[in-house]
Formats: C-alpha cells, sequence, structure tokens
C-alpha cells in the first residue's frame, strides 16, 4: 500500500497538487468557513493545579506537540476557548475556578482532565477536595486517567474540534441575539 | 552530646520538674517537656553549645484522644522535631496541653521555622500558639469551621464562599465505612 | 526619603498566575516597583492526604505520596516507605536498594529539569523549557519501562520495590548516562552561561546562611546559601555511603553568596552528581530479591518515627505515630517547600515585583508539596 501510494504521488504532476491544495475557487457556507477557522485554533488556558498539570505541560512539549493541531497554550482566559482543568480542586480554589470560567469569552468549551477533576478521584475522602469540577461548571468532555497520558488529551482536544465544526454558529448566534 | 538519655538526664538536671516523661519504647525515642517551661527549654536546647539544635525540622500537632492507654490520652500534643546539624542528631520532644485549654507558647522568635508550622498546627489541630505574631488559618480558607485532623472532626453538610458566590453540597457515599446506612438511604 | 516615597499599594498575584508553579497567591503591598511586604496564602491544594491516611492500612497509602510531590513521585513515596520500615525494623534486599537508588536519581534528574527549565520560562527564555522537556521525556520512557507509568509510578513497596526490572534496563540507563551530560552542556551554553540570564538573578533575592537555617530551609535552597548538608551524606540511608559524589554548594560565582543564580546552579550540578551516581550504582548492582517478606497485615509497634530522604526540593520527612494498630494514628509529611515559602517575607523585603518571580523561581516550589 505504502509503495502505491508513493507512486501516485510521484506521478501527479506539482501543478495538479498545488491546485488541489489551493484551488481558486472554494464553495462552502459562511458557517462551515468560519468553523474550520475555529476549529483550528483552540487556544486553552494554562489552567494546572497538580500532577496532571505536568502532563499538560508535556502535552504541549516536543513530543506531544499541540502546536501542529493549532494549539497553543495562553495565560490568560480572556485569550482562552478552551479550559483545561488539570489536577485536583479543593474547595479554596472552586471559586477561582468559576470566577475563571466566567472570565472566557464565548464560545467557550471545557475539558476535565483527570479522575481529580471527574469526580475527585483518590481524594474522594478528603474534607477539603471538590468531588468533580462539573459540581462548579459546565464540562464537555471528561478524560479517564490518573494522570492521562499527553496523548488522551490530545484525543480530547481533536474531540473538541469535532464538536466545534457541527456547531451552527452564525444561527445560534441570531437566535441569541433575538432572544 | 548524643543520645536521647544522656540529653534527658542533662535537661532533668538543669529544668527538673519542667522535663515531664521519657518514652524509651518508641523507636524514635521523646521526652516530655511541661509547656510552662518551653520557651525556656527551647532557647537553652538552641543555644547551649553541649546541644545546639538550630535546626527545627517540624511541629506535628496529634489530638491523642483515640490513643491506647497511656498518661496523655486524650490530649492535645505538639511534637517538636528538631536536629543538630554538626552531626545530624535528631531529637523529638513533645508538650501535651487539655483539650480545653489548648495554649501553648510560640517558639516563633527561637526558631524561625516554627512561625508556619505553628500556623499549621493551628488550622488542622486547633492549638493555640501564646504570642505568635499572625495566628491565622493557612491552608484552609479562612471561613472554614472547625480543624479537621481531630479525630472527632465532622464534616460540614456543604461548603459557601462568604459571598454566596460558590455552593456546593459535600456529602457523598464512603464506601470504607463499615456499616454503610447512610448509602442504602 | 520621604519625598521618594509615594502611596503604598497591593498587588495581588495568583492564584492562576503563570509564573507561579502551581496554584499559589501573593498579596504584595508595594511602594511603586519595590516591595514593602509579601503575604503568600496558600492551601488553595490542601487535598487532605494526612486525614485519608488514618483510614487506609500501610500500604495503601503509598500512591498518595506519588501526588505529594509528583515531580519526583519516587522519592516521595521512598521516604514513606522508609518510614514504615524503620518503624517495623525491617531489612530491604540490597538489590532493592540499588534500585530505589537508580530510580530515586533518575527521578531527581528529570525533577531539577523541569525545575531549571520552568525557571528559565519564567525569567522570559521560552526554549530551554522545550528543551528540558524533550531530555525528561527519554527519562520518562526508562520509568514506563520500568514502573508501566509515567508520572505516578507508586513502585516501592516495605521491604523492596514491586518487581525486578525488566531486560534492557541496564543498557537503557547506561544509554542514557551517556546521553545526558552533552546535552546538559548544550543547556547549560543556552541559558546557564548567558550574559542577560546570569545579570537578571545574580545578587537578587540573597538568603544568607542563618536565614536558612532559621527557617528551616533544606535541599539544594539551604546548599545555595553555602551550607553543605545533604541526608545523602550526612544521615545516610539506604545504601548511599557507597557511592562517591560531590554535594554542590553555592559560591557566590556571580555575585552574593546565596543569590537566585546560586540555587539554580547547584540544581546544574545536583544533575551531574545524579548522573555519577547512577553509573557507579548500575555497575555496582547485585544479584538478588527485590523484597523483603513482610507480612500482609502490619501491626508496627506504638511509638513516633521519623524518617527522610533527600528529595530534589530537600528533605522529605514522614513523622508516624502508631497506635499498634494496622493504620497510622497520625502521619505528618515535613516538605521543603513549606519551608522556602515561609521564607518569601522575609527575604522579598525591598526586591522589584518583577524579582519576585526570580525568588519563587529559584526556590523552586511546587504547590502539593506546599499543601499536601
Ligand atoms: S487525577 Fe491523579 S494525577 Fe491527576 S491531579 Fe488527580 S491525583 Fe494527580
Amino acid at each position: 500500500m505504502a509503495g502505491r501510494y508513493k507512486e501516485g504521488v510521484e506521478n501527479i504532476p506539482i501543478e495538479q497538487i498545488a491546485d488541489a491544495l489551493f484551488p481558486e475557487v472554494i464553495l462552502t457556507t459562511v458557517d462551515d468557513f468560519l468553523n474550520w477557522g475555529r476549529s483550528w485554533s483552540v487556544w486553552y488556558l494554562l489552567f494546572a493545579t497538580a500532577c496532571c498539570g505536568i502532563e499538560l505541560m508535556q502535552f504541549g512539549g516536543p513530543r506531544t506537540d499541540a502546536d501542529r493541531i493549532g494549539s497553543v497554550f495562553r495565560a490568560t482566559p480572556r485569550q482562552a476557548d478552551l479550559m483545561i482543568v488539570a489536577g485536583t480542586i479543593t474547595y479554596k480554589m472552586a471559586s477561582r475556578v468559576k470566577l475563571l470560567y466566567e472570565q472566557m469569552a464565548e464560545p467557550k468549551y471545557v475539558i476535565s482532565m483527570g479522575a481529580c477533576a471527574n469526580c475527585g478521584g483518590p481524594f474522594w475522602y478528603s474534607y477539603s477536595v471538590l468531588r468533580g469540577i462539573d459540581k462548579v461548571i459546565p464540562v464537555d468532555f471528561y478524560i479517564a486517567g490518573c494522570p492521562p497520558r499527553p496523548e488522551a488529551l490530545l484525543q480530547g482536544v481533536i474531540e473538541v474540534q469535532k464538536k466545534i465544526k457541527k456547531e451552527k454558529y452564525l444561527r445560534a448566534k441570531k437566535s441569541e441575539a433575538g432572544g | 552530646m548524643e543520645g536521647i538519655e544522656n540529653i534527658y538526664t542533662y535537661l532533668k538536671g538543669k529544668f527538673g520538674e519542667g522535663i515531664g516523661i521519657l518514652d524509651k519504647e518508641s523507636r524514635d525515642p521523646w521526652f516530655e517537656v511541661k509547656r510552662e517551661n518551653l520557651r525556656e527549654v527551647a532557647t537553652f536546647l538552641r543555644d547551649d553549645p553541649e546541644l545546639g539544635f538550630t535546626y527545627l525540622v517540624a511541629i506535628t500537632g496529634v489530638d491523642y484522644s483515640k490513643f491506647v492507654d497511656v498518661d496523655y490520652k486524650g490530649k492535645l500534643c505538639a511534637t517538636y522535631i528538631l536536629y543538630r546539624l554538626r552531626d545530624s542528631h535528631q531529637l523529638i520532644f513533645k508538650v501535651f496541653v487539655e483539650k480545653e485549654d489548648p495554649v501553648i507558647p510560640s517558639v516563633w522568635d527561637i526558631w524561625r521555622a516554627a512561625e508556619w508550622h505553628e500556623r499549621e498546627a493551628f488550622d488542622l489541630v486547633g492549638i493555640k500558639f501564646e504570642g505568635h505574631p499572625d495566628l491565622r488559618r493557612i491552608l484552609l480558607p479562612p471561613e472554614w469551621e472547625g480543624h479537621p485532623l481531630l479525630k472527632d472532626y465532622k464534616e460540614p453538610e456543604e461548603y459557601r464562599t462568604p459571598d454566596g458566590y460558590l455552593v456546593v453540597k459535600t456529602h457523598r457515599p464512603d464506601p470504607l465505612r463499615e456499616n454503610n446506612e447512610s448509602d442504602q438511604k | 526619603m520621604s519625598l521618594t516615597r509615594s502611596e503604598e499599594w497591593y498587588l495581588n498575584m495568583g492564584p492562576h498566575h503563570p509564573s507561579t508553579h502551581g496554584v499559589l497567591r501573593f498579596v504584595v503591598k508595594s511602594d511603586g516597583e519595590v516591595i514593602d511586604e509579601v503575604k503568600p496564602d496558600i492551601g488553595f491544594l490542601h487535598r487532605g492526604i494526612e486525614k485519608i491516611a488514618e483510614r487506609l492500612e500501610y500500604n495503601q497509602i503509598i500512591p498518595y505520596y506519588d501526588r505529594v510531590d509528583y515531580l519526583a513521585a519516587f522519592n516521595a513515596s521512598w521516604s514513606y516507605v522508609m518510614a514504615v520500615e524503620k518503624l517495623l525494623g525491617i531489612e530491604v534486599p540490597p538489590r532493592a536498594e540499588y534500585i530505589r537508588v537508580i530510580l530515586g536519581e533518575l527521578n531527581r534528574i528529570i525533577s531539577h529539569l523541569i525545575s531549571v527549565g520552568s525557571f528559565a520560562l519564567d525569567m522570559g527564555a521560552v526554549t530551554p523549557f522545550t528543551w528540558a522537556i524533550r531530555e525528561r521525556e527519554v527519562v520518562n520512557d526508562i520509568f514506563e519501562m520500568v514502573t508501566g507509568s509515567r508520572l505516578t509510578y507508586n513502585f516501592p513497596r516495605i521491604g523492596g520495590v514491586y518487581q525486578d526490572v525488566p531486560e534492557g534496563f541496564r543498557e537503557k540507563v547506561l544509554q542514557f548516562c551517556e546521553y545526558f551530560p552533552p546535552k546538559l552542556k548544550e543547556f547549560n551554553d543556552l541559558i546557564t552561561y548567558q550574559k542577560i540570564f546570569i545579570h537578571r538573578l545574580a545578587n537578587v533575592a540573597v538568603i544568607t546562611p542563618e536565614q536558612a537555617i532559621a527557617f528551616g530551609l533544606t535541599g539544594p535552597n539551604l546548599r545555595g546559601s553555602g551550607i553543605k548538608y545533604d541526608l545523602r551524606k550526612n544521615r545516610p540511608y539506604s545504601v548511599y555511603s557507597e557511592f562517591e559524589f560531590d554535594i554542590p554548594v553555592g559560591t557566590g560565582e556571580a555575585g552574593t553568596l546565596g543569590d537566585a543564580y546560586d540555587r539554580y546552579m547547584v540544581r546544574i550540578r545536583e544533575m551531574e552528581e545524579s548522573c555519577k551516581i547512577i553509573k557507579q550504582a548500575i555497575e555496582k548492582m547485585p544479584d538478588g530479591p527485590v523484597r523483603a517478606k513482610v507480612p500482609r497485615k502490619l501491626k508496627p509497634p506504638v511509638g513516633d518515627v521519623y524518617a527522610a530522604t533527600e528529595a530534589p526540593r530537600g528533605e522529605l520527612g514522614v513523622h508516624l505515630i502508631s497506635d499498634g494498630s494496622s493504620r497510622p494514628y497520625r502521619m505528618k509529611i515535613r516538605t521543603g517547600s513549606f519551608a522556602a515559602m515561609s521564607i518569601v517575607n522575609e527575604v522579598s523585603h525591598g526586591l522589584m515585583i518583577a524579582d519576585l518571580v526570580a525568588l519563587i523561581g529559584s526556590l523552586d516550589v511546587i504547590a502539593p508539596e506546599i499543601d499536601r
């Protein structure tokens, strides 16, 4: 298979490839076009509280390389589309999580990374740990693991992209505006 | 000076009644210091050239109310762990107080490290350190009620921030409890 | 003096702030750019491990220690099993001790890598961080091969380690020992000896030796102030007395003794020393069992025990109080980061606000170690 594929590529003249990649006319809907743009620039908020945060760093690091799917980290919630909650959230921290979420601009998505953010994880018995961030903010995707591998997180972000691509962004906006 | 027994007799000779029992059975032996004499003993431990325990490792607050039958059962305790850096000698001593009157003089100016360790012991066990410059909660939020490392601590039903911005229920089933009645409900 | 004095104001840093390691908060009282007072507010990651431990069996607690210090999970759980072994008087087979030393030192290297990398990131240099992460992945692979996990290993057991190392471990580790020093040199050329970086850190946030002892600093922070104190040498545990290695201390090479650059340098040098230890340990590693015979239900004697290892962030001590049952009566974790945080207010008086970031980065604190 691999050989044939290679052969095939070799046989196609370069102009044709360029035409296929950069056609002069594209027919699409505005929705699709916007979603295409949005889904390849999912910027995530660097919100690492505990152990899972290290895997979040590795996720942005050279091996998993989140940059190649257009995801880069942002330090401030106002520039982020995606909030990755990585790590244990205590009651003391919970109100800050809510605040950060509210500071993000619409449309916004949340990934809950790791057992702690999902449900409290190993700290189920603790007196000070919030059992699941979904008690405080809405969550789009849960990633299991303690900690999840960076690859799993990458899959999570790809799921977010898929979700974005399916959205009717403009229509939602219109109905919102129309009240 | 080496060995806990030598140190114990040395201190006993100096402070007499101010030094309480010695527990040799424990894997790391320790002795008791009466809280009235704590500050003198602490200064002596640090400054005496024979002793020279300049380095405070930790202060552990302990609630002994469900311990095995010993004299100090039912009391609160602050355990001080010290090092002498030049030969890495370790020393443990304890100060016991009644639960109704959990006050211990602070040693924050003798070992500066004690400042935060005392705050932690206050936060988790509820020992009040007299003379501490800034005795506030350190780990838990300021509005928290109770001291969680006490043996009879009951968790609150819900957590709410003072301004009411966040209210969450804290209840959960407890798989480890022996009789799991609350889960069946 | 009063002429130059303007109005005092408060600045809130954190808890979600990119350059505070994990979730920390500082309330900074400053006069313009010059800091007057810093009130650290900690506890945003207080997970109550000490209370959870009171309801678990002794051997169930080990995974929680991986979460006390996730950057050096192996060292942390090593402290705990050492405390229990001391309490019960268990002899650990020599092969297990060697495996622990090798893994512990590997863990120290990757922990310091994150530390120096993120310190450089805090100082505004992004590339060193990416490079550090890249080297880290190499060790992560070794750990994955041995323990099956990348971050939270849960590998030490009371009386030894979980299992013997797999085939090919020796070669991989030796390969790493060859691979790493040149990479470290590359890293040093990139950032450590860079003029801007040195000027940024020299004479900043000086901790005198007296202060360091009084506040109970440990690990690289203590040694950065010129005090040669390392548990591996001064209270030798495990088999550390059999190896030859140096204890790097701060010398004030760029400016004053005990400044941020000294603490940074101690970490860089320690990575080299760790490589030496690993090489020796791999050569000397004996054959034999890796786990002593330990009963399933542990019944330790009544009493106190305190045991500590030299973790990357300094002494990680475990104070256990046993009441003779199979669960600890009280467990206290003593960590280096907690002590390091307590000195922040003392040192930061008179610093610039931007230097506060340098101070915190050079102390190498991580949130779960402070809060537990
Ligand atoms: S899920 Fe596990 S690894 Fe992640 S923050 Fe919680 S304890 Fe740490």
